[in-house]
């Protein structure tokens, strides 16, 4: 295969291409996924934690 | 070569790196911008940083070289380097690594190992480790690139040294880890446009991939005469099963990719520089690529120079003695003569990128360790963390030059100790660090003192097997000869061949396992505070 000498290396060419593809095909399907920012995420359950209590206050 | 052509070219690329080096020294305020980034490095260059951070130039100019010699075999290297280093290392290690680093409000690599088994003293001494193994490793690359560049510019050795050291040192003091992951994206960038050209240049020259791939194929019976009685059995096929070339390249795969590639804190850090997952599967995209560009073309390249020397009616004959037997030098031989001028101009500061993105992480990542994990968070040291990262910084650089500088000069086997630095790191690295955090990573009920058992049990052992049994390594670093007499304790034996790593390692997994069985239940507070927002 593409000239070269035994099953081996024609198969080592298919495994880098292959890993490669996958690479991109997980970073193309998983694009915009998982794009909570941390830091939003602990401020916005800290206000509302804050809110909590008040109300617990309050009654 | 045209001098002029060079200085401009070379001038541009030194132009660009101090652009972006004054960038990041400008958006570089707090504590959190100087170690990580400020947590919100854009995927593309958070990616590229890890990529050229990992691409150093022996990647390219040594192991091309090998690949000359080899052959194809070797891209299994790069085939591991885009699997485990890219795709494995971002999903399975990156992103849980990044949100516990989160959690945890991690800076450094060992800080993320104390804070996760609440343990001060161990983010010390796994400061202390990368602190002492490091400048070693460091010394390694300084001392190729400046080599590279007394050579290529002419220039006396120690004045290249010198003015190479002190330019990195600037952007990395100056701008921290946003300076350094700017520069190594720009010089990423470079390495991939090198790399790219570099591959369809010879692929065009050998007259196109299969036509190059079959000339290759027909040199078999020229590569069965010269090295057949040691296992080679053409450059596009695989060494005899069980021959010396056979374990010779298996044995480079394996410790190529280095399972300690996994634990290496330069690379590590980076995780924790996104703000969120999303970019970690975004650089997945642009690493694997990059990967594929960088070892993918240097092994390709270098077993395909073979066609290039036999044709070319100057040399008639194979790249390992068209270059004199010098491995190191192939690829640059052939970069000379089969390449245009102004593509050798492109290629030096591709390889100078590569050189200066790799030492400009180890420089931060030896100088975090110090000011932060050791000065202040070990011995509770106070001041103005930047400042004091700063200093810690230029202690590294002044530490890895006077070893790069003084080692050779000032002790006969100086060179010999360097040349094992790489070596004697990862090994270090994967038997330290590598179970414990992976069981950090993924066990809930691993506790703190069966983690510290296996830390010290790979530390202690693979220290032991550098020093006195791994032949290459203890012979190098003397302190066997001077207490025993001997190069190893088990010199003659298949021991002093057994690399630390394979020692270090499984005995550090076993004896965290087993004092695992007898150990207390962590507390439970802190480890949902650990995997919060981890499924």
């Amino acid at each position: 295969m593409l000239g070269l000498g035994d099953f081996w290396v024609s198969l080592v060419f298919i495994l880098m291409i292959l890993s490669t593809i996958l690479c991109v095909v997980y970073g193309a399907l998983n694009w915009n996924k998982e794009g909570v920012d941390d830091a939003k995420l602990v401020a916005e359950e800290q206000k509302w934690e804050t809110e909590e209590k008040g109300i617990e206050e309050k009654l | 070569m045209n001098i002029l052509l060079l200085t401009s070219i070379t001038l541009i690329y030194l132009a660009g790196v101090g652009y972006l080096a004054y960038l990041a020294f400008r958006r570089t305020k707090t504590a959190a911008d100087y170690m990580v980034a400020g947590r919100n490095a854009h995927p593309y260059v958070m990616a590229l940083s890890y990529g050229a951070t990992f691409i150093s130039t022996s990647a390219i100019v040594g192991f091309g070289g090998a690949a000359a010699v080899f052959g194809m075999g070797i891209l299994y290297l790069t085939f591991l380097n885009i699997f485990m280093g890219i795709f494995v290392a971002f999903v399975f290690i990156g992103k849980r690594t990044r949100v516990m680093g989160f959690n945890l409000n991690a800076h450094t690599f060992p800080e993320f190992l104390g804070l996760r088994f609440q343990s001060r003293t161990l983010q010390g001494v796994a400061g202390l480790v990368i602190f002492f193994g490091m400048p070693l490793y460091a010394a390694v690359v300084l001392m190729g690139g400046a080599q590279f560049i007394a050579q290529v510019l002419t220039v006396d050795y120690n004045v290249a040294l010198f003015f190479f050291t002190v330019i990195i040192a600037i952007y990395v003091i100056m701008g921290g880890l946003k300076g350094v992951m700017y520069t190594d994206a720009f010089q990423g960038s470079i390495m991939f446009i090198g790399m790219s050209l570099l591959l369809i240049m010879t692929y065009a020259k050998l007259g196109g991939v299969v036509h190059a791939h079959q000339k290759l194929t027909d040199l078999a019976p020229t590569a069965i005469q010269i090295f057949g009685a040691k296992g080679h059995t053409g450059w596009t096929s695989f060494p005899k099963f069980g021959s010396e070339y056979w374990w010779t390249l298996v044995s480079t795969i394996v410790m190529g990719v280095g399972i300690g590639v996994l634990a290496q804190p330069q690379l590590v850090v980076r995780f924790m520089t996104v703000k969120s997952n999303r970019e970690l599967n975004r650089a997945v995209l642009v690493g694997g690529v990059f990967i594929l560009m960088m070892t993918g073309v240097a092994f390709t390249v270098g077993a395909l120079t073979n066609v290039y020397f036999v044709e070319h009616p100057n040399f008639g004959k194979i790249s390992l003695l068209a270059a004199n037997k010098v491995v190191d030098n192939i690829i640059p031989l052939y970069i000379s003569n089969a390449m245009p001028q102004w593509f050798t101009a492109l290629f030096m500061v591709t390889l100078l990128s590569a050189a200066m993105s790799t030492l400009s992480s180890q420089f931060h990542v030896m100088g975090t360790s110090v000011g932060r994990d050791i000065y202040e968070k070990w011995i509770g040291g106070k001041g103005n963390t930047v400042l004091i990262n700063k200093l810690g910084i230029l202690v590294a650089i002044l530490i890895s030059l006077s070893i790069a500088w003084g080692l050779p000069l000032f002790f006969e086997g100086g060179t010999a100790i360097i040349a094992r630095g790489t070596a004697i790191f990862f090994g270090l690295c994967a038997a330290a660090f590598l179970p414990m955090f992976l069981a950090g990573l993924y066990s809930k009920k691993i506790s703190r003192i069966s983690a510290l058992a296996g830390f010290w049990a790979g530390l202690g052992s693979s220290l032991f097997w550098i020093l006195f049994m791994h032949l290459s390594e203890s012979r190098s670093l003397l302190l066997c000869k001077t207490l025993f007499g001997v190069d190893s304790l088990v010199q003659g034996t298949k021991w002093e061949v057994v690399d630390p790593l394979f020692i270090g390692f499984p005995l550090a997994v076993i004896v965290t396992l087993v004092v695992q069985i007898f150990a207390k239940p962590p507390v439970k507070d802190h480890v949902e505070k650990c995997f919060y927002g981890i499924k």
